[in-house]
């Protein structure tokens, strides 16, 4: 059955033009004006983009199904705009071999956006042992990381990017520092002083941001910095693009919006890691992702039981939701072009996690149909009861922000329509 | 008032209310039978996650004196030893209808969300490195009482200002009632970015002692060494303690000031504690008129029913 998208401004990295888009089949049919279909989406005042894609997801599946499921993450994937997501390994059992990687890909089969997994980079995410990479690489994965952790040995780290290198897949890497984050629960900073909470440094990111640019200097494998949240980061990481070095970067949607200030109400949903940085720092992050220095939008969405987010600031553990509301915060927050918020969420990270081709575009006749239809003028209040995650721990409860997902067209299928998911 | 979690909750005006306070309540405390039915009634309950002697004794003698009813909680003895959580803890004891709940945890920022989960006032007696509120009352209340006012005087706190919620709440007491505050301590042992503190910094004691009202010392506890904040606790002795031989280069009159329980040799000489400008003892007598005058502010003056709190 074929599905008809009428009347929405087509967004691609090719250019934007008003067009209906028809899709049946896993794939987009036709393009162009007045077009027909056996189910009509209407698209009209909205923009029509390529399915997001999510470098960043916390799945919880294995080990954590009372937080999120591979299914309920899926359904927050695409009630955002997500058509797939890149499932973090720090689950339990952590992502490290193949039988981990079919189980998630197996689960991820039935989910209603693309499900790919990461894979830890040692094993058990331990940071003492090189996990089968190729084997995992053999099954798909395109990206690995010990997510959670950062690789703390250099030594370590050197010969993951050079066995990485060699399969042609890219290292992610969470930046901190152990010995300078140890105990840490918050940023260091004027706010955690006065809270009396004890923080974590901006230099336990930016340590591991250097060294990992030097080690990328040295063993001419790529890196890919995750989640990077000061402004010391964005200045390296610019700096090394333009040495021309094989580096890139995301930054989530909590580091452009919110700041350490946020912590003092003691509340732990605003404890994630790394930490809410200072007003600087996120300004910081918004100037790399106007200039080009950061490539992607992460949502590090990390769901957590009621219960865990109920526990005393120093003892919850860290992490917040984020896929259902990324797309507004980036158009309420940004103040970019939507055609650029649109690549900074669909075809740059897709071309990261080894997906253009799949997912990220461009709109055009053949290619995989999956599609966002988003009303970037929508204005909406953040409604933790109105999510389609098992979790609700949003930093974002009560706020007003602009952009709403619509529909969401996944391998073709509309899986969200007018916001309502379709099981 | 429905709530003091932190100095701030009060400011200037209200320390001086609670100290007005504090000064009829030291007269009752003087009397033959040192007992008021101001708060009858009323029920107290401590939840003390953290072993605590004097501070817990002197919020139940305040209760009593107050003719409150007391509700104990030992954490060793209490189902949190089975798990429960604070929240589920909170919710319980809330159900028994107390009217306070005296809190007490090591992690900073638990009596915040406790007094988003119950009706009854919440008391903040010490959470984590953050605030304890009625120790800086007290201690505001003992300086008045032995200088007069807490006003213009030097004010030193000496020692690991970094993990100290005595600090925290007394800075803002001390600085809210016009003292001028240095804070002395290895830069290991103080906070992070202490630009928008109203304090100066010093690294020496020596450099400060001959010219201040008040030395306050605080505990230096012994893990400090392995997490590599101090060689040693004799380095610390050498350079930060108040020795006997810096004590007689205070000013005569000078006090000496301790929140407890102290390391005796360690931050202060065990002479020094036995002269009569040292004031331990008043802090601890103080701290129990600080605390019925803080329990009669929450809890006796304000007859309307309580409003109830968002649960959210």
């Amino acid at each position: 059955m074929s599905t008809v998208i009428k009347g929405g401004l087509v967004i691609d990295q090719t250019g934007e033009r008003t067009a209906d888009v028809v899709v049946d089949d896993g794939r987009i049919v036709a393009v162009g004006p007045d077009l027909s279909g056996d189910q009509v989406l209407d698209a009209s005042g909205c923009v029509v983009s390529p399915g997001f894609v999510d470098l960043h997801t916390h799945l919880r599946q294995p080990g954590a199904e009372e937080a999120e499921t591979i299914e309920t993450g899926g359904w927050a994937a695409v009630r955002g705009g997500f058509s797939a997501v890149v499932a973090m390994p720090n689950t339990n059992p952590a992502i490290d071999c193949a039988a981990v990687v079919q189980e998630v890909l197996l689960l991820g089969s039935q989910a209603p956006c693309d499900v790919y997994t990461s894979g830890a980079i040692t094993v058990g995410r331990k940071g003492e042992q090189l996990a089968p990479m190729a084997e995992m690489a053999g099954l798909g994965v395109r990206l690995f990381t010990d997510d959670g952790n950062g690789v703390q040995d250099a030594g370590l780290m050197r010969r993951a990017m050079e066995y990485a290198a060699g399969l042609g897949v890219v290292l992610a890497q969470h930046c901190e520092v152990d010995s300078l984050a140890a105990g840490g629960q918050m940023h260091e900073g004027e706010w955690s002083s006065l809270l009396g909470i004890p923080g974590v440094p901006a230099e336990a990111e930016e340590l591991m941001v250097m060294r990992d640019i030097a080690l990328s200097r040295f063993t001419g494998a790529p890196v890919h910095f995750q989640h990077l949240s000061t402004g010391g980061s964005i200045a390296m990481v610019r700096a090394a693009r333009e040495a021309g070095l094989a580096v890139t970067a995301e930054v989530a949607t909590h580091h452009f919006t919110l700041t350490d200030e946020a912590c003092a109400s003691y509340n732990p949903v605003f404890k994630v890691n790394p930490p809410l940085r200072p007003a600087d720092d996120r300004e910081a992050v918004r100037e790399g992702l106007a200039d080009g220095a950061v490539d992607a939008i992460a949502t590090d969405h990390a769901p957590h039981s009621p219960d865990a987010k109920e526990m005393p600031f120093d003892q919850a553990p860290p992490g917040m939701l984020g896929l259902e509301t990324a797309l507004a915060l980036a158009l309420t927050e940004l103040n970019l072009p939507i055609a650029e918020v649109v690549g900074l969420l669909s075809w740059r990270p897709a071309a990261i996690a080894g997906l253009n081709g799949t997912h990220g575009g461009p709109i055009a006749p053949d290619a995989p149909a999956n599609l966002c239809v988003f009303d970037p003028d929508e204005e909406w209040t953040v409604d933790p009861d109105d999510l389609a995650s098992r979790s609700r721990n949003t930093p974002y409860a009560g706020r007003r922000v602009r952009g709403r997902v619509r529909h969401t067209v996944v391998g073709s299928r509309p899986v969200v329509v007018d916001r309502e998911m379709r099981p | 008032m429905k709530h003091l979690l932190s100095i701030n909750d009060l400011g200037a005006e209200g320390i001086d209310e609670v100290c007005r306070l504090a000064d009829h309540f030291t007269e009752v405390s003087q009397r033959p039978i040192p007992k008021v039915p101001a708060l009858r009634g009323k029920t107290v309950a401590m939840l003390f996650y953290e072993d605590s002697t004097r501070t817990r004794l002197s919020f139940e003698v305040a209760a009593r004196r107050l003719s409150a009813d007391v509700m104990g909680f030992g954490v060793s003895s209490s189902s949190v030893n089975k798990g429960e959580s604070v929240r589920d803890t909170v919710n319980t004891i809330s159900a028994m209808g107390p009217d306070a709940l005296v809190v007490r945890h090591r992690s900073a920022g638990v009596p915040h969300q406790v007094a988003g989960w119950t009706n009854a006032s919440v008391i903040n007696a010490g959470d984590g490195w953050h605030e304890h509120p009625t120790q800086a009352l007290l201690d505001c209340y003992t300086i008045r009482d032995r200088l007069g006012s807490v006003a213009g005087r030097r004010i030193v706190i000496v020692g690991d200002i970094k993990h100290s919620r005595v600090a925290r709440s007394c800075v803002m007491a001390f600085t809210a009632q016009g003292a001028k505050v240095t804070l002395v301590a290895p830069p290991t042992l103080l906070p992070p970015a202490l630009d928008s503190w109203p304090v100066d910094i010093s690294f020496s004691l020596d450099a400060v002692l001959s010219d201040c009202d008040v030395v306050y010392g605080l505990r230096v506890q012994m893990e400090r060494q392995s997490e590599a904040l101090l060689p040693s606790l004799r380095e610390y002795t050498a350079r930060w303690g108040l020795t006997a031989a810096r004590a007689a280069r205070m000013n005569p009159g000078a006090l000496v000031m301790h929140p407890g329980p102290v390391n005796r040799g360690v931050e202060i000489a065990p002479e020094v504690l036995d002269r009569p400008n040292a004031t331990l003892n008043e802090q601890v007598r103080h701290g129990v008129a600080v605390r019925m005058a803080i329990l009669y502010l929450l809890l006796g003056a304000d007859p309307q029913p309580r409003p109830e709190r968002d649960q959210a």
